[in-house]
């Protein structure tokens, strides 16, 4: 029984991640992502962790992808913009690496010698898994990396906020309403290294500003050189 | 320390401490005090050297000789370097006449240089040189020859530059040092030479091994004395290093004086004297240096009779003088080069001294052309310059003609080949005759031209505005250098001081050494030259007498030559200039000398610098070296430059391809 | 099942994954699959830490869920920000970092 289950959530997981990478347009890979991870909390299940399995489901599939929805959806599923750029020789090369990527990896966890290897894993108790075990982990051995992971998770909550910020001045050259002040006070440049290396000699549209924090997280791209 | 010793460091110490004192605090002292500073301390020297002579004097002949050092300078690679000095009769002469003729022109210059701005800078130059002299003369090693001998060149550079808003004067004074420094190098080549062999920089202990190590003849000490000879030449500008002679009398009068008549152009002669005993042992050296001296002669006097500027004419005649003694101690006579050497010091400062005079009488011209009829104007001036002359042509009884006469009957009676010296020398005599009366006659006899008129009148002409003599170009007047005002004899009494102690030297100081009679020089510098197999050859008597006379006729026929084609028929003089112009032409442009070193040595180095400059550095430094690296580095940069695509994705490819790697690499490890 | 295909199953996705970061030009794609990554070594993590009976493994598998959300996070407010410049959504565009 837990042979036919393992197939099924495995071939579903792989599956899920084939669709991720092949599909076309960006909404139908997060959908098979989102069956994809559906499939991993099943193999979980199996692997004796069901509060993992939980929170992959409730934390991954429930809460980061409906945000991965979310932004699709605001973003825009534009198809994969068609041209090749740098595309012809990387696919093949990828495929390769890839490839040899998976082998080494086979090699490395199945011929690396384990004696468990080959067994379902040592046998365990019935609480294997439970959420009191993991939490009493968490609240004592692992309290420092826990106590790290939630600083963690409020910076990324802040930084999530300043970059979803809307500041003012921020438009196209037609859309410029009126003059601000930052108009005056922006930089003459972004420190960009196009710029220092003399690839760009002024701002990219220079209407458009770039405000410090803008500045350091968005990579100002640009379609002239 | 003995006091032998004592004096002989003071003599050496005094002009030092009167340089620094003008140096530093001179400007603190009004009107002529730091000319009686520099003259003061010139005395003390004098003093002590004549201690020094007196404490010789003492003892008895053989220890006539001491050596003084004050410390090591290194000892270490077989090389004793040691600040020592050689006091024997050799140095003790040389600084009793240097010192001596020193402080006279020092008394000379109080006045002549008043109202010159540069007048303390003036006298701490001209004591540095004595200093520099002295030392130069008192060395008791190579180590301290050297040193002096380039400090000499150093101070001759300064004093011939004195009036350094003049480009002449800059030009001339460049122009000395270069070709000093060509001696200075003949002169430490040839140390190195002799020092190979002879193991040790002193000289007693050289030249006692010299006699050991070096065979008659020897090639290295062949070389060696040649390169020194070198460095002879150039100081006492004998041809081929002679050009820097006449130019450097854009000097003050009394620097052409005291360095290029008495002093500094003597210490080549001072070095073949010092260094007679390896010359003893490379005839081919020796012969070299008599040879050059003959040329050198013969040369300048026939270009004395055909410049027009007084002080060149001078300056040609000490470099004939010169002649004379480099080829009389090259041949063996060093007693009479060195009496020679002294008379020469007198006679030459003398008319050094007289022609500032007349300079200083015309407002700062120096063209024959324009002078004439001084005689009235400047008696006292005109006197000491015939007497200067008389003594310089060689008639008797005044001391030039003692002390030619004695180089040329030394040098015919080495027999052989010196013949021709010998009959070149009554030849230069007579030239020298020929031009000394022609300067003479041409500025003080004649008509008195405007400015003797002028002087007559009692008012000393004044120029409307200061022209450089060489050039003739009009010089700005508020650099105030040289003194508007000019000084002449008649109305100073420390120029006449000086000039009559040395007229008075010029005339008596025959009696040191009169044939068949007095020897005082002779015995005097035996010591010294006790090892030298020329030095107590005694000419026949006959031989003796027969010098006399022709030398009295030779000096007597030039002097009336001159008489006749400058006073008696002027007419003579423009009448042979045309018919032997080309040879005029040779001895007015000097031989061409100048020329014949500008395109030998200075054009083929303009012409390497050129080419270096815009081949070479350009080229090869620029291009090839700099340019290359850099361009190795830019283009290395560059191909490293093309990994920074900026596309994301490669950069991801970049990290899948690595630890693919990685992993292949930890599984084949296993 | 044996751990063994388990782990197999975990680098098959791992491997999918990498090559979809190198071969898609959307950044959100490229997110998703960086996803994908990660979910691998979770099941990796996960495989072992039954292999050797420790809930260990199931912590940092955890710790690695949370990982995977900040940078989500962030990275999909990066896209936000680039798109709200009007710039195309293309990794093949931000060009800037050429050296």
């Amino acid at each position: 029984m837990g042979e036919v289950l393992f197939f099924v959530a495995g071939m579903g997981a792989v599956a899920g991640a084939i669709g991720v990478v092949i599909m076309r347009n960006p909404f139908y890979s997060v959908l098979a992502l989102v069956s994809h991870l559906l499939s991993l909390a099943a193999l979980f299940l199996l692997l004796r962790a069901e509060f993992i399995a939980a929170a992959q489901v409730i934390v991954y599939a429930g809460a980061v992808m409906v945000l991965y929805v979310f932004v699709v959806a605001y973003v825009g599923g534009q198809d994969e913009p068609i041209g090749p750029r740098a595309g012809a020789g990387l696919k093949a090369i990828s495929a390769v690496f890839g490839a040899a990527l998976f082998v080494e990896l086979c090699i490395a966890t199945l011929g690396s010698g384990l004696q468990l290897i080959d067994t379902p894993g040592t046998p365990v108790g019935a609480s294997f898994g439970s959420p009191a075990e993991i939490g009493t982990l968490l609240l004592t051995k692992f309290l420092l990396s826990f106590e790290i992971a939630s600083f963690l998770l409020l910076i990324a909550a802040v930084g999530a906020v300043v970059l979803a910020r809307r500041r003012g001045g921020v438009s196209a050259a037609e859309e410029q309403a009126r003059y601000s002040a930052m108009d005056v006070l922006r930089p003459a440049s972004t420190g960009t290294m196009a710029e220092a290396v003399g690839a760009r000699h002024t701002l990219p549209e220079a209407t458009v500003t770039t405000t410090p924090e803008e500045a350091e997280d968005a990579p100002t791209g640009g379609r002239d050189r | 320390m003995t006091s032998l010793e004592l004096f002989a460091w003071l003599t050496l110490l005094f002009p030092l401490a009167g340089c620094v004192a003008l140096a530093l605090a001179g400007r603190s002292l009004p009107g002529r005090g730091p000319g009686w500073v520099g003259t003061g301390a010139l005395a003390l020297s004098f003093a002590s050297a004549v201690g020094a002579l007196l404490a010789l004097l003492a003892e008895d002949h053989e220890h006539r000789q001491a050596v003084a050092v004050a410390w090591d300078y290194a000892d270490s690679v077989g090389i004793d370097a040691q600040l020592s000095l050689l006091v024997d009769p050799l140095s003790v002469f040389m600084i009793v006449v240097v010192s001596g003729v020193s402080m006279l022109i020092h008394l000379y210059s109080i006045s002549y240089l008043d109202s010159d701005r540069g007048y303390v800078r003036f006298f701490a130059y001209l004591n540095y040189f004595v200093f520099s002299m002295l030392l130069l003369v008192l060395a008791g090693n190579f180590l301290v020859l050297i040193i002096g001998w380039a400090f000499v060149g150093a101070a001759s550079y300064l004093l011939i530059s004195f009036w350094y808003r003049r480009t002449t004067a800059t030009g001339a004074g460049i122009k000395a040092f270069i070709i000093n420094v060509l001696g200075d190098v003949g002169l430490v080549l040839g140390t190195f030479f002799i020092f190979r062999h002879v193991g040790t920089l002193d000289f007693v202990g050289a030249f006692e091994n010299a006699r050991e190590e070096f065979s008659r003849g020897d090639a290295d000490l062949t070389a060696g004395l040649i390169l020194l000879l070198v460095g002879a030449f150039a100081k006492s500008a004998q041809i081929p290093l002679h050009t820097w002679l006449p130019d450097a009398m854009e000097g003050p009068t009394p620097v052409s004086a005291l360095i290029h008549a008495a002093t500094m152009v003597t210490a080549g002669v001072y070095l073949i004297a010092r260094m007679h005993p390896l010359f003893e042992l490379a005839p081919t050296a020796a012969a070299v240096g008599a040879i050059i001296g003959c040329l050198t002669l013969l040369v300048a006097a026939t270009i004395a009779i055909a410049v027009t500027d007084l002080k060149r004419v001078i300056a040609y005649s000490t470099m004939s003088q010169i002649g004379y003694m480099i080829m009389a101690v090259s041949a063996g006579a060093y007693a009479a080069g060195l009496f020679h050497l002294m008379t020469h010091a007198f006679f030459k400062a003398l008319l050094f001294m007289a022609a500032g005079s007349v300079i200083a009488a015309m407002a700062g011209m120096q063209d024959l052309n324009r002078m004439g009829g001084f005689k009235r104007a400047m008696p006292f001036t005109f006197g000491c310059m015939v007497i200067g002359g008389l003594a310089l042509a060689g008639v008797p009884p005044l001391s030039g003609f003692f002390s030619k006469d004695e180089i040329l009957l030394l040098v015919g009676d080495r027999g052989g080949w010196h013949w021709i010296l010998y009959a070149a020398g009554y030849l230069g005599a007579f030239l020298t005759g020929i031009y000394t009366f022609r300067m003479i006659f041409r500025a003080f006899l004649g008509e008195p031209v405007t400015e003797a008129r002028e002087l007559e009148q009692g008012h000393l002409h004044h120029a409307e505005a200061p022209t450089n003599p060489a050039t003739g170009e009009v010089e700005d007047a508020d650099v105030g250098f040289p003194g508007p005002e000019h000084q002449i004899a008649e109305r100073e009494s420390t120029m006449k001081l000086a000039m009559g102690a040395l007229a008075l030297l010029a005339i008596v100081g025959g009696a040191l050494q009169i044939p068949h009679a007095t020897h005082v020089i002779h015995d005097f510098l035996e010591p010294t030259f006790a090892d030298s197999t020329h030095y107590a050859s005694k000419p026949s008597k006959a031989h003796i007498n027969r010098g006399l006379v022709i030398g009295t006729l030779v000096a007597l026929a030039g002097i009336a030559i001159a008489y006749l084609v400058w006073v008696k028929r002027p007419q003579l003089a423009t009448a042979a200039r045309a018919r032997l112009a080309p040879v005029h032409r040779l001895l007015v442009n000097k031989w061409y000398f100048d020329e014949l070193i500008d395109a030998l040595v200075t054009r083929p180095a303009q012409w390497f610098g050129a080419w270096a400059q815009q081949t070479f550095e350009r080229v090869f430094v620029n291009g090839l070296l700099v340019g290359g690296t850099t361009g190795v580095v830019r283009v290395g940069s560059s191909a490293v430059r093309a990994a920074q695509t900026g596309f994301l994705r490669y950069y991801a490819l970049l990290i899948v391809v690595g630890m693919v790697a990685l992993a292949f690499y930890f599984l084949l490890a296993t | 099942m044996d751990i063994g295909w388990f782990l197999a199953v975990s680098a098959l996705i791992f491997t999918i994954g990498a090559a979809g970061v190198l071969t898609r030009r959307s950044p959100l794609v490229i997110l998703l699959c960086l996803e994908l990554m990660l979910n691998a070594a979770n099941l990796a993590l996960i495989a072992f830490a039954r292999m050797h009976g420790s809930q260990e493994g199931q912590v940092f598998a955890l710790i690695v869920m949370v990982v995977a959300a900040c940078e989500v996070t962030i990275g999909l407010g990066i896209i936000v920000a680039v798109n709200r410049r009007r710039l195309p959504i293309d990794v093949d565009e931000m060009q800037e970092l050429q050296g």
